[in-house]
């Protein structure tokens, strides 16, 4: 196992907060969100994960096998399915507001100042 | 009765009614799914106060821990395990039965206040409004790190979904987008900081991993989950320069909603802050406890100052009075950085009164909505001279907001300013100044829309952005007279503020969850090892003379500012002119507030560094 999963896993979360801070379009803006997600996938499968092993089902291999460490799966499945909601709620959220506003411009949107 | 199996059902009741809202909403009658939903919510209130009960103990006599349940059985072996653990810790507790009372309060506000629910979706409303119940209850008394996080992000999602209810209106759109995106951001970086945590010490419960980070000095892996655990937290709490998604959020989501974000949801952030680094970085191989004071003060101060001066500025009365909840999240997070058992006992009867105060005034303002249409400050002059009752819960919560004895806001501000006091001179000054700023402003809307006293303000030049408050009503047409339920709801809530000052057994109540609460090393021990650690002593939080002082003198403050304030008309010109840059930074772009959260995570480390050395 390297260290290289750990640094890549720093990068996505930042490109994706970049993207979010320059973005111009909110469905870009929701993808940049799911994109610094991916970043908690890599690192929770870098820390799960161990050389040589197989995935913790122990259906059709020795019960003495080599696995990765299946807490970390069920974390990243539960992961998984948290940011499926939060995308699929906030890009149905931008859709009704395309219809609403006709923009999907950020910073045409600027009705909640001060 | 082992009160430890009735702490499941505290998450589970509320899912339960919502799954049962959205198989049958559809064909019944409005009538029934709202007697349904409150049904539900009711029967989890009534368990929350039995568990309650259970923890109590004499009020005078020693605390007593609460149950500790492991779900399914999996009880941890050596100290190792993978099971899931509910700690019916009182304060946790105390929080779900603040939640699932305040969930009822709303429900029954609600039933007459939104239109027709959209065809087919008849019930929803509801089911959304348990679901969001048991996001927070889990949250409250989960003792498990990843399930804080799923909780946390339960109660984000249902939030959003509630914040952009009225999906036919483009403001409400905007404020649940700016509010997913930010809190979305916040959820993932605690996720970051909890696998850090889990690939140092293999454990995910709050006590296994605080146990295990023990074993060796803190390293920059401790800090940088610290920080990216605790920015999620934050951004929840709405600490700055988190905060830009709450006045966006509050200001166009229903008002019922409202009632429940700013009452608790908020405040369930600072909960937070404070559990995860009681039980996991308090110790030796955590963040060195001045530090984490440090930080927590320097961001609570600058919370509690921006919150009241960006609520002085508001015409709109709901991101008024949103302003003012993140003027007092500033002050709760103070009274949890000075680390004192008398700090989070007062923090606590706080939030009590606060949350009675808050929804109150959020009542009184929904009642505003739904006869004019408006909830501008300046458009509403006068008019509401028809509505003595309601004008009289809007003052009398006004002055609460102040910290008016007998409340309990009153009570809750005296305690946590005394413990504020043992750690710096100044900062009881900072709970006057805020208190009175935030109360005075709620009075000078209460003088202006209710009274029509002083001058009627007129739209000057402005010198900054400005959102006004001309809104589409909630509620179908215009009721005929305001119905009981919804001006019933805000005087019970007030009453309810009323009686946590009042009533001594609430305030033992606090001091023992508080002391028990500050006591991180019993903590570990009853979730551990399942033995009852002895119980720390505690003095229940009483009136003293010095509290009912101030008290009183950030009311007479708050009075006068609000004469002043209404005899001059709006501010114009200079000061004005000053506010207008801090203002310009609410510029409602995602893009914005998400740098912002950045640089408060870098902030964070900057002011944790010195824990680690």
């Amino acid at each position: 196992m390297t260290v290289l999963p750990y640094p890549v896993a720093g990068w996505i979360f930042l490109i994706g907060v970049y993207g979010l801070v320059t973005s111009r379009n909110l469905i870009h803006a929701v993808g940049c969100l799911a994109v610094t997600q991916s970043s908690t996938y890599v690192l929770l499968l870098a820390v799960g994960y161990r050389r040589h092993a197989t995935a913790p089902v122990y259906a059709d291999a020795p019960t003495g096998s080599r696995v990765v460490d299946p807490v970390v799966q069920a974390l990243a499945l539960t992961d998984i399915v948290v940011g499926a909601t939060v995308t699929a709620l906030l890009l149905a959220l931008v859709v009704q507001l395309r219809k609403r506003h006709g923009t999907v411009d950020p910073d045409a949107l600027s009705e909640l100042k001060g | 009765m082992d009160t430890a199996r009735l702490l499941p059902l505290v998450v589970a009741v509320p899912l339960f009614g919502a799954a049962v809202l959205v198989a049958c909403g559809r064909r019944l009658p409005r009538i029934a799914s709202d007697v349904l939903g409150t049904a539900f919510a009711a029967a989890t209130a009534a368990l929350t106060l039995v568990l309650l009960a259970g923890t109590g103990g004499s009020a005078a006599g020693p605390g007593r821990r609460g149950p500790v349940e492991w779900v399914g059985g999996w009880r941890p072996v050596d100290g190792k395990g993978v099971g899931i653990v509910l700690v019916g810790d009182p304060l946790g507790v105390g929080l779900a039965a603040l939640v699932s009372l305040l969930v009822v309060a709303v429900l029954v506000y609600s039933w007459r206040y939104f239109a027709e629910p959209p065809r087919r979706h008849a019930g929803s409303f509801p089911a959304l409004i348990l679901l969001f119940q048991a996001g927070m209850s889990g949250f409250a008394l989960t003792g498990d790190l990843f399930d804080a996080f799923v909780f946390f992000e339960l109660m984000g999602v249902v939030a959003y979904a509630l914040t952009g209810f009225r999906v036919e209106e483009p403001k409400p759109l905007q404020g649940a987008l700016a509010f997913g995106v930010v809190n979305s951001l916040g959820g993932y970086s605690t996720l970051l900081g909890i696998t850090l945590l889990y690939a140092r010490t293999g454990e995910l419960g709050f006590a296994p991993i605080g146990r295990s980070l023990d074993t060796r000095a803190p390293d920059a892996l401790v800090l940088a989950a610290f920080v990216l655990v605790t920015t999620g937290l934050l951004v929840k709490a709405a600490a700055v320069p988190f905060h830009f998604w709450l006045p966006d959020a509050h200001a166009v989501a229903p008002t019922p909603v409202c009632m429940l974000l700013s009452g608790v949801m908020v405040e369930l952030g600072v909960y937070g802050v404070a559990r995860v680094h009681r039980t996991v970085f308090s110790g030796p191989g955590g963040i060195a406890q001045p530090a984490f004071s440090h930080a927590l003060l320097v961001i609570g101060t600058g919370t509690a100052l921006l919150g009241a001066v960006m609520c002085w500025q508001q015409r709109h009365l709901k991101r008024l009075l949103a302003f003012s909840t993140v003027a007092h999240t500033g002050l709760f997070l103070v009274g949890v950085a000075v680390l004192s058992p008398e700090g989070v006992s007062g923090t606590a009867l706080y939030v009590l009164g606060h949350a009675g105060v808050k929804a109150a005034l959020f009542a009184c303002t929904g009642i505003l909505l739904d006869r004019y249409s408006s909830v501008d400050e300046y458009e509403l002059f006068g008019r509401a001279r028809e509505l003595p009752l309601a004008g009289a819960v809007f003052a009398v919560g006004g002055l609460a907001l102040c910290g008016l004895p007998p409340f309990g806001t009153g009570l809750g501000k005296a305690v946590a300013e005394e413990a504020a006091g043992h750690t710096a001179g100044w900062l009881p000054a900072l709970f006057v100044l805020v208190s009175a700023v935030t109360g005075g402003a709620v009075l000078r809307a209460a003088l202006r829309v209710f009274a029509g006293a002083g001058r009627r303000p007129r739209n000057g030049p402005q010198s900054g952005p400005e959102t006004t408050g001309e809104e589409e009503p909630e509620t179908r047409g215009r009721l005929g007279r305001v119905p009981v339920t919804m001006l019933g709801v805000s005087v019970a809530l007030l009453a309810a503020a009323l009686a946590v000052g009042l009533a001594p057994a609430v305030a033992a109540g606090a001091g023992r969850a508080g002391a028990l609460f500050a006591d991180g090393t019993g903590y570990r021990g009853a979730v551990l090892d399942g033995r009852a650690a002895a119980a720390p002593s505690f003095t229940a939080p009483h009136w003293s003379a010095a509290g009912v002082l101030l008290g009183l003198l950030s009311t007479a403050l708050a009075v006068a500012l609000a004469q002043v304030a209404v005899r001059r008309g709006p501010a114009a010109g200079g000061a004005a002119a000053v506010l207008a840059p801090l203002r310009r930074l609410q510029s409602g772009h995602i893009g914005d507030y998400v740098a912002w959260t950045v640089a408060g995570t870098a902030l964070l480390a900057a002011l944790a560094l010195p824990g680690i050395r």
